[in-house]
């Protein structure tokens, strides 16, 4: 028996079962299909190129770009160190102006909530701008259930709901979708759409907003999400560049926000380097189209009736680590998504989670744990990544996302128990710390070389490592190792040599030092 | 200077070329190089794959064999051991090891290079004297480029070496999806990867693919021995270490 005197209880994470932050089997299972899949990766090749570059190029114009990354990365920095104050004071402000403040421990608090205060309204159906919280929630499979209807009203997102689909990509849903396949959604979904629409996009574009125009006029209630929410002044803000949110957020009798609490921010201020980063990360833009604001409710002007759900499910547990707590800085702006090498050829399913990509790798199984089944499909994610580096370069916010993804991966090793993998682990590094043992393998390696017959290269391997050997040629160990050639003869007449040429090549050539600076 | 040679546990066994171009490189630059034989490996694949109780005695058989004051530099042909070292150890000294441990991690971490810093930050040499008349494209290789950040200074060597038909990679900074277990874990997405990275390559027409990684190396060279392409992976310090002397020979038939 152990003793527990007031040990205090981890932070529960978002409930199994409930939402959009697990897929259905693992990351290697699901890329191993999405890769099969031509159209995702011409798309995401071409769309994810293209954004790389418009990312540089306003990035790269802006003299303070760096200085402004760390001023996001310490201002998020700072908010995670008092969260529980600066939720309060928004509470406090958002009440003040004639808002209502709710909070919702996890995805099932917060769907019933939010049917509630729709149902309060009467209305059967209810607008929706895009948003990221109410995606990993499920609202809309919930409202459905319960006999409301919600409209997306973002195009992609709007896509995405008339395929009966789920988004791939954070800024853009749609991403894996081309033209003709929306015409034929459209086609399919859209009550009286004109038969003749064709594929170009201004006439997809002018089809979808002659249906959202109506929805827009004719619904008293909205959801919404929020990029930012501020402390000081009790404002929310979004950020959009179609105007189909500034719609919903402005014509409505109602409306209900959804937010996660790491979206606080403490002042109005911060918004001057949010603003900046944001829109330069996500779309390659110096500024986005459409920038709504509001705080609380104001008589005459928008909806009269504002709910504000403050949302957890699972960031209290993200919190209460002290290294991964870094992934709740995200500012939801996909540039890590647009240059990861996996992002581009897997695409946004394969991760199964509302949050795709490398932030999706670490913020998933820290809202959502990595332990909530056998096999869990979200201990796969901290493994789907090369630790190839460049989302930690692209970050606005400077999430050091590699170094989360090892400290997650410690993590499903700490918490798995004895698996043939860390057994091996622990075979390899027992070899390893005794250079006798060590010198023995590497010897026993040699004998490899009969594996690889007359073509000195090894075609096929046996499980594990056969996935690498389809596509891979290996080696066979060489006759010597560095070390015992070091120590022959001919290793000792190759070093003398190189000395003695050195010497010649010195001795002809004056010194003449060229040091790092003269080289510049 | 007195230089210490990490061969790296994959270029002791696997790679020996490599590790020895690096010893007969910086013999003939005039310094001592001294290879501690207790070394095996830095625990980069234990840490990468989620084990850090397993490589303690790694991280703290490293310190010790490097730790030495007599010991000036420590050199490893390989971003993503030099990388492990200045930057994983100190994680697994934190959580698993003692302050001995801690303390000796930090001071060896400072003298720890990758070979292309080594030459260029350390010992302030552009033109190292090597004669390579081939044509060569380079990887830059993840870990070198934004671990460690050596920017251009393997392509200022290169471009240093006599006779080199240096020719650009396009998309160089894109990983050629190795990620050590990554690999062998995520084998499909990895093979998306690299064959992108291989199609980039033969589009040089380079007879050579050179890098700072064998790692790296060994998983592009596996991708063009695979589709026979005739290019073969050469690590930056074989090319470097070729003289008119004594110039670079293939050991085998292009795989």
């Amino acid at each position: 028996m152990s003793t527990f005197l007031g040990m205090p209880a981890a932070p529960p994470r978002a409930p199994y079962g409930a939402g959009n932050l697990r897929g259905d089997r693992s990351f290697p299972k699901a890329a191993h299909d999405e890769l099969r899949n031509d159209q995702l990766r011409r798309n995401l090749g071409k769309a994810t190129h293209t954004i790389r570059a418009k990312r540089l190029a306003v990035t790269g114009e802006l003299p303070d770009w760096e200085r402004l990354r760390d001023a996001g990365s310490a201002l998020k920095t700072a908010t995670m160190n008092r969260l529980p104050d600066l939720l309060e004071e928004l509470e406090r402000k958002v009440t003040e102006r004639g808002g209502t403040v709710h909070w919702a421990r996890d995805a099932v608090e917060a769907n019933a909530l939010v049917t509630e205060l729709i149902e309060a309204t009467g209305s059967r159906e209810v607008i929706k701008v895009k948003s990221m919280a109410t995606q990993e929630i499920g609202l809309n499979e919930h409202l459905e259930s319960r006999g409301i209807t919600p409209y997306e009203t973002d195009l992609a997102e709007l896509i995405v709901q008339l395929a009966h689909d789920k988004p791939s990509h954070i800024l853009v849903p749609a991403i894996h979708r081309n033209r003709d396949e929306i015409r034929e959604i459209f086609l399919k979904e859209i009550p009286g759409v004109d038969p003749e629409l064709d594929a170009v996009p201004a006439h997809l574009a002018a089809a979808a907003r002659a249906y959202l125009r109506e929805k827009f006029m004719t619904t008293k209630v909205a959801v919404s999400g929020a990029n930012f929410g501020v402390a000081e002044t009790g404002t929310l803000a979004v950020v959009e560049s179609e105007g189909n949110g500034r719609m919903c957020l402005t014509l409505p009798e109602t409306l209900i926000t959804v937010m996660g609490i790491e979206k606080v921010i403490p002042r109005y201020q911060d918004l001057e380097v949010f603003l900046q980063l944001l829109p330069r990360s996500s779309t390659g833009e110096r500024m986005n189209p459409y920038t709504s604001m509001w705080t609380g409710t104001t008589p005459g002007d928008g909806p009269q009736d504002f709910h504000l759900v403050l949302l957890d499910n699972g960031r209290t547990a993200a919190l209460a680590d002290s290294v991964g707590r870094e992934a709740l800085n995200c500012i939801r702006c996909s540039a890590c998504l647009n240059v990861c090498p996996v992002y581009e050829r897997a695409g946004g399913h394969a991760y199964g989670s509302t949050y795709p990509g490398p932030i999706g790798a670490v913020l998933t199984p820290q809202l959502a744990g990595m332990h909530a089944a056998k096999d869990d499909p979200n201990s796969s994610l901290p493994y789907a990544s090369s630790l190839c580096g460049a989302c930690f370069d692209a970050c606005p916010v400077k999430i050091d996302i590699p170094s989360l993804l090892v400290e997650l991966r410690h993590q499903k090793t700490e918490e798995s128990g004895t698996t043939a993998e860390k057994l091996a682990m622990k075979a390899a590094a027992g070899v390893m710390k005794r250079p006798k043992v060590y010198t023995a393998a590497q010897n026993a390696a040699r004998l490899g070389r009969v594996a690889g017959g007359r073509s000195g290269t090894i075609s096929h391997l046996p499980p594990p490592f056969n996935g690498w050997s389809e596509s891979r040629d290996t080696p066979v160990p060489p006759r010597h190792t560095f070390r015992s050639w070091l120590a022959s003869d001919e290793g000792t007449a190759a070093l003398r040599d190189a000395a003695a040429e050195g010497a010649r090549q010195r001795a002809a050539a004056p010194e003449t030092p060229d040091t790092p600076e003269e080289d510049r | 200077m007195r230089i210490g040679l990490f061969a790296t546990c994959l270029g002791d066994t696997l790679f020996p070329d490599a590790v020895k171009a690096t010893a007969l490189l910086l013999t003939r630059l005039g310094h001592e190089v001294v290879f501690p034989p207790e070394q095996t490996c830095c625990g980069q694949m234990h840490v990468n794959t989620g084990y850090q109780r397993e490589p303690v005695p790694l991280v703290r058989g490293f310190a010790e064999q490097f730790g030495d004051a007599s010991i000036e530099a420590v050199v490893m042909p390989s971003g993503s051991c030099a990388g492990s070292v200045r930057h994983q150890h100190e994680i697994v000294a934190a959580r698993y090891g003692d302050a001995a441990l801690r303390s000796g991690v930090a001071t060896v971490k400072e003298k720890t290079y990758e070979l292309s810093e080594l030459l260029v930050d350390v010992l302030g040499v552009t033109d190292v004297g090597a004669y390579f008349p081939h044509r060569v494209t380079y990887h830059p290789t993840c870990h070198s480029l934004r671990m460690l950040r050596v920017g251009e200074k393997p392509l200022r060597l290169l471009r240093a070496v006599e006779d080199i038909d240096l020719v650009e990679l396009p998309e160089a900074d894109s990983c050629c999806g190795f990620g050590g277990t990554f690999a062998v874990k995520n084998a499909d997405t990895s093979t998306a990867m690299l064959h992108d990275k291989v199609g980039h390559i033969t589009a040089t027409g380079a007879d050579i693919c050179a890098a700072g990684d064998s790692s790296c190396l060994m998983h592009i060279g596996g991708g063009l021995s695979r589709i026979r392409s005739g290019t073969r992976t050469l690590h930056l310090a074989q090319i470097l270490a070729a003289t008119r002397t004594a110039p670079y020979v293939p050991t085998e038939a292009v795989r």
